[in-house]
């Protein structure tokens, strides 16, 4: 008998006298009547909480803001789908790096790459978490994991408050990563502190008209 | 019955030796205090912030106990749907044939080296050392199992496997252990951080092979998902070509929606935050984006032997948040390696035995590790009940042992003892009027300091007051009497 009939097996066997299963209560929050402002100032209170950088900007201040925030940066890498307009104030010394489908970067070239810009899919603000779903604005994980410097873009329509009301958003098999502020960890006497191996800095810019 | 589990599920010794000496670690006792006790502050916190915290936890319990009685089909249609995206689906009925499973499939990439994410299921299943047998080199990556496995130590915390170390000795185990190392490295957090990512950054960029555990898989698209904080599970399920996933079985939940419900148990339950600081979520193969080689050992091991035990079922719903041992009075004190498993604390003194069988070595003290305080059952996110299913596998124990010795043992005797005076209440007046006798043995101090036999515990650390000179059931008829 091969391993799988014979696990299957035993749980059929194991579970001979179980009664059906019960239905699922979905008491929970499925859905929230805040506004936009309220939206941003929740978001905003979470994520100053994590230790990330946070900006309230409209869209033409984009470009001024990332290049504020990519100021000491040497390189910079950017997912093929990112409207290049963002980085139209960034200063010449600044060397740009895309990753496009056939001309990816290679491990080597993102760990030499000081930071990286991407927008991103879904916030939620109730827990100050970005998600990135790998659309061509946001780009393979690798780029947004490697630079030890991330920009993520989050437009204000794409806001929510609650986890529940993400996920209709979200297509689940595409690859996805949830952000929560820059890496951290509470490994030491369960404190925690920011900046293990995931990006030390994260700048989130929230842009209203976008 | 289904087979036991193997690997390093068992008790090392009885929990009451164990605990006896664990207790003596002044040092252990100091750390796991104060980071239990800021743990439990945190939890709270976050915990209060959500008005619909016990619809979640109601929802919690309810998906997974479902999820538990649709196993069979819930595992099919996640190999399914993990498969039509690109992975490889492998099973494994126990540590042996798991581990034999994630040899092989390093083997054939090549390579002498893996990167490891975080995994409790690698843990129990003992992978590490079988991989060192076979001539591959496992690096842990996640902060807490490094420091571990830099100190040659072992994991007594679930989440945080070296809660039993505070910053000054970390520092110390980084200088004596970090091939590279600053001498000048501080006790500092922030600093002992640094010194962890500069000794794996290479080890990140050049692996080629990863292996990881998983929170939790999705049955109807087959996804799966691992919560971390580091970026070092990023690292390992992003940069290499090979991804080797080992998880038990019982981590399958029916469908996508149900991961809103757990992504909002889970890191208020265990870090104490709103959200932990990195989600992964993979499908299969994602074609030009992560490992192209996808591999997934779905795991037995004696859980298919707890979902035959009908009381202690609900044990599979764990989602390993060790919400249970950071709370637990008994923890606190003597650490995770008293119990000897993999799984320490309230959650492992009921999984360890149901994964294993009562009667296995020395699992049949664990479920004796506990005052049934009940707070364990208070802060458990999915509602597991864990100090009703104790009780359950205490009476096991009992009944396992029973008849086990030709002689009668102390506590059959008591038993029996107890039974005629309490069956009785002729019986129970007559043993009443030995109570002067007590009195006597009091003497002057009118305390009794020392009980003989299996009692002799109980006065070990305190004193009984002398018994008054009648019982109370003589008091009352002699005051009926004189009205």
């Amino acid at each position: 008998m091969s391993a799988k009939e014979e696990i299957l097996g035993r749980i059929r066997s194991a579970l001979a006298d179980a009664p059906a299963a019960e239905e699922v209560p979905r008491e929970y929050r499925t859905s929230s009547d805040m506004t936009e402002e309220q939206l941003i100032e929740m978001l905003v209170d979470r994520l100053v909480d994590y230790k990330a950088g946070v900006e309230v900007v409209d869209a033409v201040q984009i470009p001024e803001f990332v290049a504020a925030k990519l100021g000491q940066a040497s390189s910079v890498v950017y997912p093929h789908g990112l409207d290049t307009g963002w980085l139209s104030s960034l200063p010449k010394g600044i060397v740009r790096r895309i990753d496009a489908p056939g001309a990816r970067l290679s491990v080597a070239e993102l760990d030499e790459t000081s930071a990286v810009v991407t927008s991103s899919a879904v916030s939620i603000a109730e827990s100050g978490t970005i998600i990135l779903d790998g659309e061509p604005d946001q780009g393979r994980r690798a780029i947004s994991l490697v630079p030890d410097h991330h920009v993520c873009i989050v437009p204000v329509s794409t806001i929510v408050q609650l986890l529940p009301e993400a996920m209709p958003r979200l297509t689940v098999t595409r690859p996805l990563t949830w952000i929560s502020g820059p890496s951290a960890t509470s490994d030491i006497e369960l404190e925690r502190v920011e900046g293990v191996h995931g990006p030390r800095v994260l700048d989130v810019l929230l842009v209203r008209g976008l | 019955m289904p087979a036991p589990g193997q690997g390093n599920l068992f008790e090392q010794e009885p929990f009451p030796q164990a605990a006896h000496r664990e207790l003596g670690n002044t040092q252990m006792r100091k750390n796991l205090r104060h980071a239990t006790h800021t743990i439990r502050d945190k939890r709270l916190r976050v915990v209060g912030e959500l008005p619909d915290w016990e619809q979640l936890r109601d929802a919690g319990s309810a998906i997974k106990n479902s999820s538990m009685i649709n196993l069979e089909e819930r595992l099919l249609e996640f190999e399914k749907n993990f498969t039509a995206r690109g992975g490889v689906v492998h099973w494994a009925r126990d540590a042996q044939e798991a581990n034999k499973i994630v040899t092989d499939l390093v083997k054939e990439t090549g390579s002498t080296e893996v990167v490891k994410v975080k995994s409790m299921a690698t843990q129990e299943i003992g992978l590490n050392e079988h991989l060192e047998t076979q001539g591959i080199e496992a690096f842990e990556t996640d902060l807490a199992e490094l420091i571990v496995q830099l100190g040659h130590d072992k994991p007594s915390h679930i989440l945080v496997p070296a809660i039993h170390k505070n910053r000054t000795e970390v520092r110390d185990i980084f200088l004596k252990e970090m091939p590279v190392v600053d001498p000048n490295l501080t006790d500092e957090p922030a600093k002992l951080a640094e010194a962890a990512r500069k000794h794996l950054r290479k080890k990140f960029l050049a692996a080629k092979v990863a292996i990881s555990g998983a929170n939790f898989a999705l049955a109807d698209t087959g996804t799966l998902g691992v919560v971390e904080s580091e970026g070092n599970g990023r690292m390992c399920l992003t940069l290499p070509e090979t991804l080797i996933t080992v998880m038990g079985i019982e981590k399958v939940l029916p469908k996508w929606e149900d991961i809103e419900v757990f992504m909002q148990l889970l890191p208020r339950s265990s870090t104490g935050e709103r959200m932990n600081p990195y989600t992964s979520l993979w499908t299969g193969v994602s074609e030009d984006d992560g490992p192209q080689n996808v591999h997934i050992v779905l795991l037995d091991n004696g859980r298919s032997r707890v979902l035959a035990d009908k009381f202690g079922r609900s044990a599979l719903n764990c989602i390993r948040c060790s919400a249970c041992m950071n709370v637990c009075p008994v923890y606190e004190r003597t650490g995770g390696h008293a119990y000897g498993s993999t799984y320490p604390g309230p959650i492992g003194a009921i999984l360890s035995p149901l994964m294993t069988g009562i009667e296995a070595e020395d699992n049949g003290s664990l479920p004796y590790a506990s005052s049934l305080c009940g707070a364990c059952y208070e802060a458990c996110p999915v509602k597991i009940n864990i100090p009703e299913i104790l009780v359950h596998l205490r009476g096991d124990d009992v009944d396992a042992n029973r008849g086990k010795h030709k002689i009668p043992t102390q506590m059959d005797l008591l038993m029996k003892g107890g039974s005629w005076a309490l069956g009785k209440g002729k019986n129970l007046g007559l043993l009443e009027k030995a109570l002067p006798l007590g009195r006597l043995a009091a003497g002057k101090s009118k305390k009794i300091k020392k009980l003989p036999g299996i009692a002799a515990g109980w006065t070990q650390s305190r004193d009984i007051p002398a018994p008054p000179n009648k019982s109370f059931r003589d008091w009352w008829s002699d005051e009926k009497e004189s009205k």
